[in-house]
């Protein structure tokens, strides 16, 4: 089986991505985890204005056999979370790198992307 | 049996290749699901699947006191059962605990055995175990033979569930009667087939020799189902799951408090009649009951359930999403003044207080 690794994202080791313009992180989960966790039925967010930290938990994601907790690839403040999936957790499994998003988070730190795999590194690992 | 490694089902290759993600269930390596827990859901509901269930155990019984030995054992009045017929009920200890939950069959005519009774996965040694010790005990004369690694069992279950037997079986099977059983040839393979399920749907379960589970199964083209859907389908009907909803060290409960009093017979004799016939007449402090959430959220396993106001009465042992209801559902045991039908409830998510509201069982007709 193979699995989608776009190659403008960088990665997480927990298996969370981030996509990064002008100053925003836009994060979510990659088509490798979604796949894992199998169907998507719950996803707990911040609110806007609470603070990320990279590599802590930010939130939790559930899908009918599992519960897991979501990781920040990279610290700041949530600018916005995607009510969407407060419905419709499905879309995580459908589209994760699109409109299965999760937060944006205002970057705090530029640095913290190179602690972050790159499309290859991220592939390697979950060959 | 190597000892730390799972025992492994005859067609684990057959569903690895077929693309099943596995999981370990009772020392068991099982599919947990083949495509997706919905879409297998949904075929259960609407059409017809079918689940490899040969974790569940096999235990034959047979002589001249086979059958005192099994009334002495299962809450239920197995000298009822006629030859062809089945029954659920749960095995107690001198407190009326249960330790299993298993279906007696008391097997055709044309069976050199009498009776199979079905433990639950990785139950088997320990009930074969139990059963020969009061054999011993009661010097009754009867053979006991755990048969798990000779018999495959598959579960057909769906409203479509009849029409496939039909086709597929080679003798006749749609005229067979909710818990009845007989022999019957598939692929020319003889099979034990019954008409019994965990779903809550229409359906047959078929008791398959080892060796040839492969014909069998492939005998039946329909979605295959893993341990996933058989949980969330069993939940929306309310059954009970060993291990899980009861436990005789972790969560020990009777079978009146667990809601299956109607496999308890006390015109008959059995270990732990004693205790449950007092607790009959006193009633129960706590029973199993079922809730919905009203707030978003998914109830779990050990998730702690309190009133309105904060005060503990129960705790939750099964929950999930409803693939049916598209609703949070779940399975726990409150005070018994809680557990009317409508009766508001908090269960505590991560710690955060969730509506929910009990409801009767099952969920889903």
């Amino acid at each position: 089986m193979s699995f989608d690794v776009p190659d403008d994202l960088r990665y997480l080791e927990s298996h969370e991505w981030v996509r990064v313009d002008d100053g925003t992180a836009r994060i979510g989960i990659t088509d490798f985890a979604q796949d894992e966790l199998g169907d998507i039925v719950f996803v707990e967010l911040p609110e806007v204005g609470d603070e990320v930290t990279q590599e802590e938990d930010f939130g939790v994601i559930e899908s009918i056999k599992a519960v897991s907790d979501l990781y920040a690839p990279v610290s700041g403040e949530v600018l916005d979370h995607n009510e969407d999936l407060f419905d419709e957790p499905e879309l995580v499994n459908d589209d994760p790198f699109g409109e299965g998003w999760m937060l944006e988070v205002e970057l705090s730190d530029e640095g913290e992307l190179d602690d972050l795999l790159g499309p290859e590194a991220y592939d390697d690992q979950i060959e | 049996m190597e000892s730390g490694e799972d025992r492994r089902p005859p067609l684990y290759e057959v569903h690895d290749e077929r693309g099943a993600r596995f999981t370990e269930f009772g020392g068991w390596e099982m599919p947990v699901e083949f495509d997706s827990i919905r879409e297998e859901h949904e075929s259960v509901r609407e059409d017809v699947g079918i689940f490899d269930v040969s974790h569940m155990g096999e235990v034959t019984v047979t002589g001249p006191d086979a059958e005192e030995l099994m009334n002495r054992l299962v809450t239920n009045d197995v000298s009822a059962l006629d030859r062809g017929g089945s029954l659920y009920a749960a095995v107690t200890d001198d407190e009326g605990v249960m330790l299993d939950d298993t279906v007696v069959y008391r097997l055709p005519e044309d069976s050199d055995e009498e009776f199979l009774f079905v433990p639950n996965a990785g139950h088997d040694e320990e009930m074969t175990d139990r059963w020969m010790a009061h054999r011993d005990d009661w010097h009754l004369d009867a053979s006991i033979n755990d048969v798990t690694e000779e018999w495959a069992m598959f579960a057909l279950q769906g409203p479509e569930a009849e029409d496939l037997a039909g086709e597929v079986v080679e003798d006749p099977i749609v005229d067979l009667g909710r818990f009845s059983s007989r022999f019957v040839q598939v692929e020319g393979v003889r099979c034990l087939a019954s008409r019994t399920g965990y779903t809550g749907e229409d359906g047959f379960e078929f008791v398959v020799p080892w060796d040839d589970a492969e014909t069998v199964w492939s005998a039946f083209d329909c979605q295959p189902c893993g341990l996933g859907a058989r949980d969330t389908l069993r939940m929306e009907a309310g059954f009970l799951l060993s291990g899980q909803d009861f436990h005789p060290e972790e969560n020990p409960r009777t079978p009146y408090e667990g809601g299956i009093g109607f496999a308890v017979k006390l015109d008959t004799e059995f270990v732990g009649r004693d205790a449950l016939e007092r607790q009959k007449e006193e009633g129960v402090e706590e029973k199993l009951v079922g809730f919905r959430l009203v707030d978003r959220g998914v109830p779990r396993h050990g998730y702690t359930i309190e009133t309105p106001d904060g005060e503990e009465i129960g705790e939750v042992t099964s929950g999930t999403m409803s693939p049916t209801l598209e609703e949070p559902i779940g399975l726990g045991y409150v005070l018994t003044e809680y557990a009317d039908d409508g009766t508001r409830i908090r269960v505590l998510v991560r710690g955060e207080p969730k509506k929910a509201r009990i409801e009767a069982l099952p969920f889903v007709e």
